[in-house]
């Protein structure tokens, strides 16, 4: 099926493209983009008036809980859910079970993904065997099989040395280190931000330090073996400024952050709202107001969710009891609208951080809409309101912060290698 | 005024007059429990249920006591002979409970918060015996009770609170009670025990020392140190606490002459307080136990749909 994308705002960043065209996909690529080009025999078009049209968006942070814990999420329902929030390519964490340490469980999830899933994935092998911290991971051989970074996330590697030899490993075989930045013993048995709120609540706190510490640490091992490192999930001011300064001198460090990181404070909790906990946890007004000047200096490369889903049965519990994590999938493209139009950032700000920078720190070889490229596209439109509802969304898992809420802009239509995989009006 | 709570998990969550309400029946409450014959039949037929999760002595025979003196049926249920052992959820023991139609759950539990939680499970009402290191509301009512007791106001006092404010759910609703009624708070305990912006929830200062705290003050109320909470990281050993946070008779005296002495129980003699205190006359630590069940038939009472009692 060849597609003809009419009268959209063409934006791709990579090119300083920002125009009202069209663009002509066949044969799942790109083969023209102009205006008013004319739909042939056979083409399908698409209405794209009012909508932008940029570079399919990635997801650097999903976890897919497939294989093992398919209860929650797995790889078809996953990125349905993805292709419902516009993404066309994700990334999924390692902390699988068994864990994505080696190529057999690698190749279960590109196998699975491409026979029966509704968009890319890439999977992200483990730093550790078994993400235990203790032995390096085949990392030569995990990225032979398609995997495109190496991280322990959920599991931060707590021995320096280890970290500095995975580093330098990881380097060696010129795969990336993604790195979930947290001191355990700081954040020990921590369920939300310390702070306030916390002594309000009486909950035991996880300390902003607890982040910090391990965001320096990761920076300067970094900068001494000469590695690049990604920070995952920036939550806390003091890591913005710490990677500020560490790009300043030249450190090959990028970053991410996550919608709720940049939406919510840790006034959520209140009620004990377990759809509210995750780690790192939310913070307060101040890291907010960094986490959005992080975004719009560029200090944050990216948007990711860090997607992690939860059976109700693993939410609806005490709150001490209840898992880290939120879905984030679906409301991630609306949330992060919302700061085009609150002027923190421009729209080709945006698809960069939702697209170009993704792919260009895990070499996807995405990101991107010039003529011959992989045509991976989502039509947004900017302007359509709708009410985030738990029996709506395309993940198995509900467990999301944002329920009830009303969202303006969505994907309208998802295209992944020139075949339309979701659409709605 | 009528009371229109129909559970009462944190002194957080009421008003000043709902806190003098509850107060006002207790102290009518206190003449049934002065009388030859302890029993009034104004909750005769109801049920509660008293589900325990951590340990106590006092607070649960307190409620019991409470309970049976108001004449409703009284079920007790321990965490070591629940089926919490078994694994099940709090929400299914809740929800296997109430097929059985109690009217009142009073529980214990080692979570935050895991009230409001049962709260949304259950249509009975839910009374907080202790959640986690959150509140102990009934403590909280019990100590201002006692404070009114001696000064006939609770308003424009002093009040001294010295320990592991951190992990103390007492600390937290009497913090939450006396600051709406008006008096001003002072905390003092090593910085390891001091939670972040606990300055922002009333008339709250933290002082540097435990003279400053207990300088003037109208009532010095002791936190029990609980070994359990504190791990090996917030103080070097109870030696070294005591020296600087234990009140002794020496120390009292930058209290007021007439400063009241509390202590929530069960006291750790010679750590917190010397015994000389505990057992001196400033101390009303068993005025407080007294007056713990009668503030437990108030709260039992208004959540029944109590009105207020002349």
């Amino acid at each position: 099926m060849n597609l003809l994308i009419k009268n959209g705002r063409i934006i791709d960043p990579t090119q300083n493209l920002d125009q009202t065209c069209d663009l002509l996909i066949e044969n799942g690529t790109i083969k023209e983009i102009g205006k008013n080009l004319v739909a042939s025999a056979g083409v399908q078009s698409i209405d794209a008036s009012g909508c932008y049209v940029t570079p399919g968006l990635i997801d650097m942070h999903v976890h897919l809980r497939d294989p093992g814990l398919e209860y929650k999420e797995d790889i078809v329902s996953g990125t349905k859910s993805a292709v419902a929030g516009g993404f066309t390519s994700l990334c999924c964490m390692p902390n699988t079970k068994p864990a994505i340490d080696n190529k057999a469980v690698a190749s279960y999830i590109i196998n699975k993904a491409k026979a029966e899933g509704f968009c890319n994935v890439f999977p992200v092998g483990a730093i550790t065997q078994g993400s235990k911290g203790e032995a390096l991971a085949e990392m030569g051989e995990l990225k032979e099989s398609g995997c495109v970074a190496v991280s322990d996330d959920g599991h931060p590697v707590k021995s320096s040395e280890l970290m500095r030899r995975a580093l330098q490993y990881a380097n060696g075989i010129g795969i990336p280190l993604i790195t979930h930045a947290e001191d355990l013993d700081l954040v020990g048995a921590g369920t939300m931000n310390e702070g306030f709120t916390s002594t309000e609540l009486g909950l035991k706190g996880i300390p902003r330090v607890a982040e910090d510490i391990a965001t320096s640490r990761d920076v300067l091992l970094a900068e001494y073996t000469g590695a690049p490192i990604h920070i995952a999930h920036v939550s806390t001011l003091g890591s913005v400024e710490i990677i500020r300064a560490a790009k300043a001198r030249g450190v090959k460090v990028t970053c991410e952050t996550a919608p709720h990181y940049f939406t919510l404070t840790d006034d959520a909790v209140r009620g004990y709202n377990t759809n509210a906990k995750m780690n790192p946890p939310l913070r307060e007004a101040a890291d907010v107001a960094a986490i959005k000047a992080g975004l719009k200096d560029g200090t944050i490369d990216c948007i990711a969710t860090d997607h992690a889903p939860h059976h109700l049965d693993e939410k609806d519990v005490e709150f001490d009891v209840a898992m880290n994590g939120i879905v984030g999938l679906e409301t991630s493209l609306p949330l992060s609208l919302k700061l085009v139009s609150d002027g923190v950032l421009t729209l080709a700000q945006l698809v960069e951080k939702m697209s170009s920078n993704p792919s260009k720190i895990l070499s996807l070889e995405r990101g991107i809409l010039t003529v011959g490229a992989v045509a991976d596209v989502t039509v947004i439109d900017p302007a359509m309101e709708w009410v985030v509802d738990a029996d709506k969304l395309a993940s198995k898992s509900k467990n999301s912060p944002f329920i009830g809420w009303k969202m303006q802009g969505a994907a309208r239509c998802v295209i992944v290698a020139g075949k339309v995989v979701d659409s709605r009006s | 005024m009528s009371f229109r709570h129909k559970h009462i998990i944190a002194l957080r969550d009421l008003s000043k007059d709902d806190i003098e309400q509850l107060l006002n029946t207790a102290e009518s409450m206190r003449d049934i429990n002065s009388r030859e014959i302890k029993k009034v039949p104004t909750l005769r037929g109801k049920t509660i249920i008293n589900l325990f999760y951590e340990s106590s002595t006092r607070t649960r025979t307190s409620f019991e006591i409470a309970g049976k003196r108001l004449s409703a049926d009284t079920v007790n249920i321990a965490s070591s002979s629940s089926s919490a052992t078994k694994g099940e959820t709090l929400a299914d023991t809740a929800l296997n409970l109430l097929a059985m139609k109690p009217d009142i759950i009073v529980m214990r539990h080692a979570v935050s918060g895991s009230h409001y939680f049962l709260a949304e499970k259950v249509n009975c009402s839910i009374i907080n015996a202790g959640d986690g290191t959150h509140e102990h509301p009934s403590q909280g009512l019990l100590d201002m009770l006692t404070i009114k007791d001696k000064f006939g106001r609770l308003d424009g006092l002093k009040v001294a609170i010295v320990g592991d404010i951190t992990h103390s759910r007492v600390a937290r609703s009497n913090i939450q009670g006396l600051t709406k009624l008006g008096s001003s708070i002072f905390l003092a305990g090593p910085p390891t025990m001091i939670p972040p912006g606990v300055e922002r929830l009333g008339n709250v200062t933290v002082c540097a020392t435990m003279k400053e705290a207990i300088q003037d003050a109208d009532v010095v109320m002791m936190l029990r140190i609980q070994q359990e909470r504190q791990g090996k990281t917030l103080m070097p050993n109870a030696r070294e606490y005591s020296r600087y946070f234990g009140l002794n008779s020496q120390n009292l005296q930058y209290a007021k002459p007439d400063a009241m002495v509390m202590h929530p129980g069960p006291i750790n003699r010679g750590v917190e307080m010397s015994s000389y205190v505990v057992d001196g006359n400033q101390s009303h630590i068993l005025k407080q136990v007294e007056n713990g069940v009668a503030v437990r038939m108030a709260m039992l009472y208004h959540v029944c749909g109590g009105t207020a009692v002349e």
